[in-house]
């Protein structure tokens, strides 16, 4: 049955009827599956990929490195979770290597991420300190090219 | 002089392959969703294109050995022995061609001439006959029935048997019909032709495409090793059609006559689409088993649209064709196709197109994405319901 998170992973508008078909499965069987993976939240939640860039509104992505302190007793979870709650934060991955936290911010412009840097990220206890990175461009996301429409080139031929 | 006279009839007996009149009539259309072309959709994984590019960068753009690249060789022998248990020399069994159908026509034009019989299962791969028509041989074929889910039966192979049987040609996983063969099922026919001179050539060019047990290959029967030349490629199973790379495998006393018609009439084949191919064997199981996948779900998509529109669809278990019985429509396999091109804008081939026997039937290509074939199953239903 992963299969269908695989399919969905891919392109959450795919029905349950249209999986069922895909592998030779019962509409209920699927149906129950999803169900099934939604309440114990392997299924988080759906959204859809957009291009903002390609759109009037602004928007500006940053990824910022920190270093924090971990707590006794609680390591690095609690910090995370007071930065993750913030709205603007759209990821928090906690890293190996030469930082702590990789958060991803997004914001309206680049003054709104830099204020909420300078004034909610930084001041935090815990945090030593946070190297600001701005995304110029962003060419594939989530597994999907954004530039790129694909074009069937195959000639028509046939054997 | 007259041009036409000088041409050899047995050349000009052959018809030329494809129906041209569909794809005039598509060229002039908009919107049409194809699933009338015989090739994967997907783009030849990313790893294998940078291994091509790599290989142009580094200047490697000069010919290679006649039978291929030892590398390449090497590793196709050690593919055919983790996938399917076969056990090829890349010395000197192992011969790498422009495509499978190099293959086919060198196998066919080293043991076949004029009095000679090929026998040849269809509706099946349009270009058996035609290789078989340009050796001067005869093509004996086998009308594959939907009752035996369009497989091969002993008792259809025994009946075409003469003493001028000289080849059997083994097309499986098949197009146009996606019907498969299980090891049981070939060794009906190994009790059938061992011990006797007729060289089997087992077409398995779709073997990556099995959806149901894995595929089996008739030289993988000890008894038949000697007696079979195996033609396999990249094409479809790695998405590598325009590279042009195939290969053919059997004993080393065939395949080294092949080899003399493939120096003098090709050379060897590409240099960048070989470099390629070994990363393909190398490191694209993942990729493989990733399109395999994506076809057998979409394969259950088209089978369970033809039959939502009432035309019995035998399941076919290879491939990525579907291969629908469509009398129920009333229309002739050409009606059918040519309607359903200007009334719905689909395009499907006719079952007539492989074979006499294939009409009735039509060939609809599930390597299309998953939006079209949905989209193309709707289509059908209208088209089938606007019948009455």
């Amino acid at each position: 049955m992963e299969e269908i998170l695989e399919i969905l992973e891919k392109n959450s508008k795919v029905t349950a009827a249209e999986i069922a078909v895909m592998l030779g499965k019962s509409v209920e069987e699927v149906t129950e599956a999803i169900k099934k993976y939604e309440a114990e939240n392997v299924i988080v939640g759906y959204s859809t990929l957009v291009n903002w860039d390609k759109t009037e509104r602004e928007k500006v992505t940053a990824l910022i490195e920190v270093k924090v302190t971990p707590q006794r007793g609680l390591g690095f979870d609690k910090i995370a979770d007071r930065i993750y709650k913030y709205p603007e934060v759209t990821a928090c991955y906690l890293m190996s290597g030469g930082f702590d936290l990789t958060v991803i911010i997004e914001g309206k412009t680049m003054k709104e991420v830099a204020l909420f840097v300078s004034e909610k990220l930084a001041p935090l206890e815990s945090v030593l300190s946070c190297a600001t990175h701005f995304v110029l461009k962003k060419y594939k996301d989530k597994g999907t090219i954004f530039e790129e429409k694909p074009i069937d080139r195959r000639e028509p031929i046939f054997i | 002089m007259i041009m036409k006279d000088m041409i050899l009839d047995r050349i000009k007996n052959v018809p030329p392959s494809g129906i041209r009149k569909y794809f005039d009539l598509i060229n002039e259309m908009k919107d049409v969703i194809s699933l009338g072309v015989g090739e994967p959709d997907f783009v030849t994984p990313w790893n294998i294109r940078e291994a091509g590019i790599y290989s142009l960068e580094n200047g490697h753009t000069q010919y290679s050995s006649n039978a291929g690249f030892i590398e390449l060789r090497e590793e196709i022998s050690k593919y055919l022995q983790r996938k399917f248990s076969l056990e090829y020399n890349p010395v000197d069994e192992i011969l790498v061609t422009v495509g499978g159908s190099e293959g086919i026509d060198a196998a066919l034009r080293a043991l076949v001439g004029p009095g000679d019989e090929v026998i040849i299962p269809e509706p099946s791969f349009v270009a058996y006959k035609g290789c078989t028509g340009f050796t001067g041989a005869t093509a004996v074929t086998i009308p594959l029935k939907q009752e035996n889910e369009f497989k091969l039966t002993a008792e259809e192979l025994e009946n075409a048997i003469t003493d001028r049987t000289k080849v059997v040609i083994i097309p499986f996983p098949n197009n146009p019909t996606g019907a498969i063969m299980t090891r049981e099922d070939l060794y009906e026919l190994v009790k059938v032709l061992k011990d006797k001179n007729i060289v089997v050539l087992s077409d398995e060019i779709y073997c990556e495409l099995t959806y149901e047990g894995g595929h089996t290959s008739i030289a993988s029967f000890p008894e038949m090793k000697e007696q079979t030349v195996v033609i396999n490629g990249f094409s479809k199973s790695f998405a590598m059609t325009g590279w042009r790379l195939g290969y053919a495998c059997g004993h080393r006393d065939l395949i080294g006559e092949m080899k003399k018609i493939h120096q003098y009439g090709i050379m060897c084949a590409p240099t960048t689409a070989q470099d390629a191919a070994i990363e393909a064997l190398q490191n694209s199981d993942d990729d493989v088993a990733m399109m395999a996948k994506e076809y057998n779900r979409r394969r259950r998509v088209m089978v369970d649209g033809f039959q939502k529109a009432g035309y019995s669809s035998f399941e076919p278990k290879g491939a990525f064709y579907v291969f629908p019985n469509i009398k129920s429509s009333g229309l002739s396999s050409d009606e059918f196709c040519e309607r359903l091109l200007i009334e719905q804008k689909v395009l499907v081939v006719p079952g007539t197109a492989f074979g006499e026997c294939g009409e009735g039937y039509v060939r609809a290509c599930y390597a299309s994405s998953m939006e079209n074939i949905i989209e193309a199953m709707k289509r059908i239903r209208t088209f089938t319901d606007s019948l009455g």
